[in-house]
């Protein structure tokens, strides 16, 4: 256990996927029969790799928080998923696409894995195609697609903005299908709570039936872990309500190393905080900045003007205006990679430039786009000199018929109507790049544990590109696991059924059995949620949008004193042999306080900017980020002490023969 | 402003169940119904009882795992919207809100506002799917164009979240705005059409067979549906199982 070693293929770049997967050992179909594989978390990843699996013969056991598989976070993803078809004719490649990736990834991912990612995407489009997605057309009835941030081709294929859904929907349906043929096992209310580890290897999980309490064992030749990502350490985030990191932390604490916790996403576009008893915040597609453009007033006493309600954001001119992306990057304008627009919102924000009443929101105007799309479509309409009115009602129309459901969803929230007023935004934690440490193969350092999907590290690098999380969970669901897994799995082909009576069993259901009782016995006076804001908050404060030495250090210790305080001071009503969700929450809570301060850590030995890690002491002069390749070209991946603070780092180095490294640049 | 909650308890599907009252002040309109709850729960866990329990998830309305009768409203009194979108501004000082669980056969209870929707898996277990393996190895993506209008047409039949409010709204409780929103967007793309009479039959029975009652086309469901699903699927969905009848 505890190898680092990656196991990319030798040979040229484009060649090693398709070497590797003729170099694999298989299963023969009636041995597949007698192998079981369990797959927690039904997501894009999940979801895909569980129908896919069984497809090819396995017997396959999903398990889901929620009440359906379909109800995974994957739903919510809006925008889209690329793909290097090159259906515009726009120049786009494999190539292109990893190339990139990488480079919006700053750097920091494996050139194997993201050629690979970029090599399938094409046939993503064929599968979903194929299983009836509704992907937007042209009149022409071809697909239609999109571009989207730090990128200059169109390579982005939607479903209006609910890509998310309907993805996950066509790999539920696929999940739906095998279930029907009895080859899938769905559990739905069920929590995995630890994984189970026979002679080195995972060999099943103890998981909890969410509405009777039962604590039941699950045992399986390998066990997937696709169970998305933690930005719910921040408890404010895009995440569901229920996304936790549970399943990788346990995994964690049984050996999986977990690599770059760090590295977390704060998406651009996400509606502001509107007062203390926000749960959520909720995202607004990055596909609104093809045709928004992002601004703050120009000088300061306008922005307070508009804070106190004096004037309207519609009563500045042009000129009067910071259309703060197209100055600072000409190039890629409004369109430049998520790190980048967000923290360039905070820092006019830090400056005093904000637009609500907390001072922490930017415009997103359509004002221009109306216009134009008014006027394409009076001409293509055949409207000879039409007025401003009409011109206006034309380019909504045009508007609505792209983004309608997310105006509609600004609108119900901010009760303010975003074709006449611009939209106010702000940054937000959406995605975390880190993740379980996997190799080529998607195997954690735990012999036969996998990792997938939004939970695992692999392809983002610091920084993921938009419309690639798709791309990646379902890459790695449908068409690597399934290769790669069979792999390990030839070797198990007489292994036999596993039993679920063995010591090992024994110990772990009872190492669950006791961590509820000692939340359940816990006489405290706190809720789950007091702890897990107050986690939220130094998460945000010192570890969020911009990191220095000075507060990550005090951010260790506050998590860990906080930790301290809930193992004493929680507070659990009812019982723990029923339907309980304060229950599930404060498990959740609780492994959220130890990736806090991992998280913490790990930012604090990390002593350079890259992607969406950006250390204050580490700038260019100019504010923009600055890498350090000589010494933090590695993945770090931790291992498992016992405390966090004890944890060690293991280096892997990443080795770049493909791409020139260079210094990330939008303007 | 100042509400008065009136609240369905129950302690699990076999208790009995029962209106509690619950008073609740300085509700901001800004805030979501939902953690309008939160704020609920947080006083009811220091006072030590027992938080109420709701289904949610995303809350952002795509999830599909919010429900509530909301003053005898699937999601409550705004039109297009899931509960966790519902805000408090749409609700005046004084008023009284009465908060029930989605209630159908189909959905039996599991604890205070939690009903079990299953029934909706096993109806999408029995046909929701086309029979394709993801091998990946399928025709080019453009290799069939389709008709933007028809594409447009699936795609709204597709954005169906599966929440049951169409049943929570219907008089019988029957689940055909859900069954026909699924049976619709395949029937109305290529790929869906090669297996269109195996699909209707099977998912209709399997509807039948969870005790879902029949349309007697009062249209609450259409209504109701936080997506607008078209009362259109429910009649493409008779005309897809009279025609599988008719092919036997």
């Amino acid at each position: 256990m505890g190898s680092l070693e990656s196991k990319i293929p030798s040979g040229p770049l484009a060649e090693k996927w398709t070497k590797h997967k003729n170099e694999i050992d298989l299963v023969n179909p009636a041995n597949k029969r007698n192998i079981d594989v369990i797959v927690v978390g039904t997501g894009l990843a999940g979801g895909a790799a569980a129908a896919t699996l069984a497809e090819l013969g396995y017997n396959v056991k999903t398990f889901c928080y929620q009440d359906s598989p379909r109800r995974a976070h994957s739903i919510s993803a809006q925008g889209g998923i690329n793909a290097s078809k090159n259906y515009q004719g726009d120049g786009d490649s494999d190539y292109r696409l990893f190339y990139d990736t990488v480079k919006g990834g700053d750097y920091r991912s494996r050139e194997a894995n993201v050629y690979r990612l970029a090599e399938v995407s094409g046939n993503i489009i064929d599968q979903c195609v194929a299983q009836g997605v509704p992907f937007a057309r042209e009149y022409g009835g071809l697909l239609d697609n999109r571009s989207f941030g730090g990128v200059l081709v169109s390579r982005t294929f939607y479903a209006k903005g609910q890509t998310g859904q309907q993805l996950l929907l066509g790999a539920y349906a696929a999940m739906n299908r095998q279930i029907n043929r009895g080859k899938i096992k769905s559990y739905t209310r069920h929590e995995m709570l630890d994984l189970v580890l026979i002679d080195g290897k995972a060999r099943g999980i103890i998981a909890r039936d969410l509405v009777t309490g039962e604590i039941e064992r699950h045992s399986g030749h390998a066990v997937v872990l696709a169970t998305g990502g933690y930005g719910n350490v921040f408890f404010l985030s895009t995440n569901a309500m229920g996304s936790n990191v549970t399943a990788a932390w346990r995994a964690h604490r049984r050996g999986a190393y977990f690599a770059n916790p760090c590295y977390t996403q704060i998406h651009p576009t996400c509606i502001p905080v509107s007062g203390d008893h926000q749960s959520k915040l909720t995202l607004m597609s990055e596909s609104l900045r093809n045709d928004g453009r992002i601004w703050v007033p120009k000088r300061l006493e306008d922005a307070q003007a508009i804070r106190e309600g004096k004037i309207r954001p519609t009563e500045l001119s042009g000129d009067e205006r910071d259309y703060f992306l197209e100055r600072r990057y000409p190039a890629f304008g409004n369109l430049v990679p998520r790190d980048v627009a967000s923290r360039a919102a905070k820092e006019r924000c830090d400056a005093g430039f904000g637009v609500n009443k907390t001072g922490e929101a930017v415009y997103l105007d359509f004002a221009a786009a109306i216009q134009r799309y008014g006027e394409e479509k009076a001409l293509t309409s055949g409207i000879k000199d039409p007025d401003k009115a009409t011109i206006t009602q034309l380019g909504e129309e045009v508007i609505e018929a792209k983004y309608g459901n997310l105006f509609q969803m600004y609108e119900k929230i901010i009760d303010e109507n975003p074709y006449k007023t611009p939209m106010m935004i702000y940054p937000a934690v959406h995605y975390t790049m880190g993740g379980l440490w996997v190799d080529y193969n998607l195997q954690t350092t735990i012999e036969g544990c996998y990792c997938a999907g939004e939970a695992n590290f692999s392809d983002h690098g610091a920084n993921r590109l938009g419309a690639s999380a798709l791309m990646q969970g379902l890459a790695d669901g449908y068409f690597v696991l399934p290769y790669t897994i069979g792999d390990y799995l030839s070797d198990d082909i007489r292994t036999g059924p596993i039993s679920t009576d063995s010591p090992e069993f024994e110990a772990t259901e009872k190492a669950v059995l006791e961590r509820i009782n000692k939340l359940m016995n816990s006489n405290g006076t706190r809720s789950v949620d007091y702890y897990h804001k107050k986690l939220g908050k130094i998460m945000w404060n010192k570890c969020g949008m911009s990191r220095n030495a000075e507060d990550l250090k005090s951010a260790i210790d506050e998590i860990a004193e906080l930790r301290k305080d809930f193992w004493e001071n929680v507070k659990i009503p009812g019982k723990e042999g029923q339907f309980n969700q304060e229950l599930e929450k404060a498990g959740r809570v609780a492994d959220f306080l130890e990736l806090g301060e991992l998280f913490a850590k790990d930012a604090l030995e990390r002593n350079e900017s890259c992607g969406g890690h950006f250390r204050e002491e580490y700038q260019t002069p100019e504010g923009e980020a600055l890498r350090d390749d000589e010494n933090f070209k590695y993945v770090a991946a931790w291992e498992f002490k016992g405390e966090p603070s004890e944890a060690v780092m293991h280096k892997e180095e990443l080795v770049f023969e493909n791409i020139e490294l260079k210094t990330r640049s939008y303007k | 402003m100042n509400l008065v909650l009136k609240i369905w308890r129950q302690e699990n599907a076999e208790a009995k169940g029962k209106m509690v009252e619950y008073p609740m002040s300085n509700v901001e309109g800004d805030m979501s119904f939902l953690e309008m709850l939160d704020v609920l729960n947080e006083d009811l866990i220091n006072k030590g009882e027992e938080p109420v329990a709701f289904d949610h998830d995303c809350r952002e309305g795509i999830c599909g795992t919010c429900s509530l009768m909301i003053n005898g409203e699937p999601h409550g009194p705004d039109r297009l919207i899931t509960t966790c979108q519902l805000h408090m501004r749409k609700f005046n000082d004084g008023d009284t809100i009465v908060i029930e669980p989605f209630r159908a056969t189909a959905f039996p209870i599991i604890k205070d506002l939690v009903v079990d929707r299953d029934a909706f898996e096993r109806i999408q277990q029995a046909g929701g799917y086309i029979s394709v393996n993801t091998s990946g190895n399928t025709v080019d993506a453009n290799a069939i164009p389709i008709e933007k209008d028809k594409a447009d047409e699936a795609m709204d039949a597709a954005t169906c979240i599966g929440c049951g409010a169409c049943v929570a709204a219907c008089k019988n409780a029957s689940a055909m705005l859900f069954t026909s929103a699924k049976v619709s967007q395949f029937a109305l793309l290529p790929q869906g059409r090669v297996e269109a009479t195996d699909r209707v039959m099977n998912m209709v029975r399997q509807m039948d067979l969870e005790g879902f009652g029949n349309c007697t086309n009062t249209g609450a469901c259409e209504v109701e549906c936080p997506k607008g699903i078209s009362l259109e699927n429910i009649a493409r969905m008779n005309r897809e199982y009279m025609s599988a009848i008719v092919k036997g």
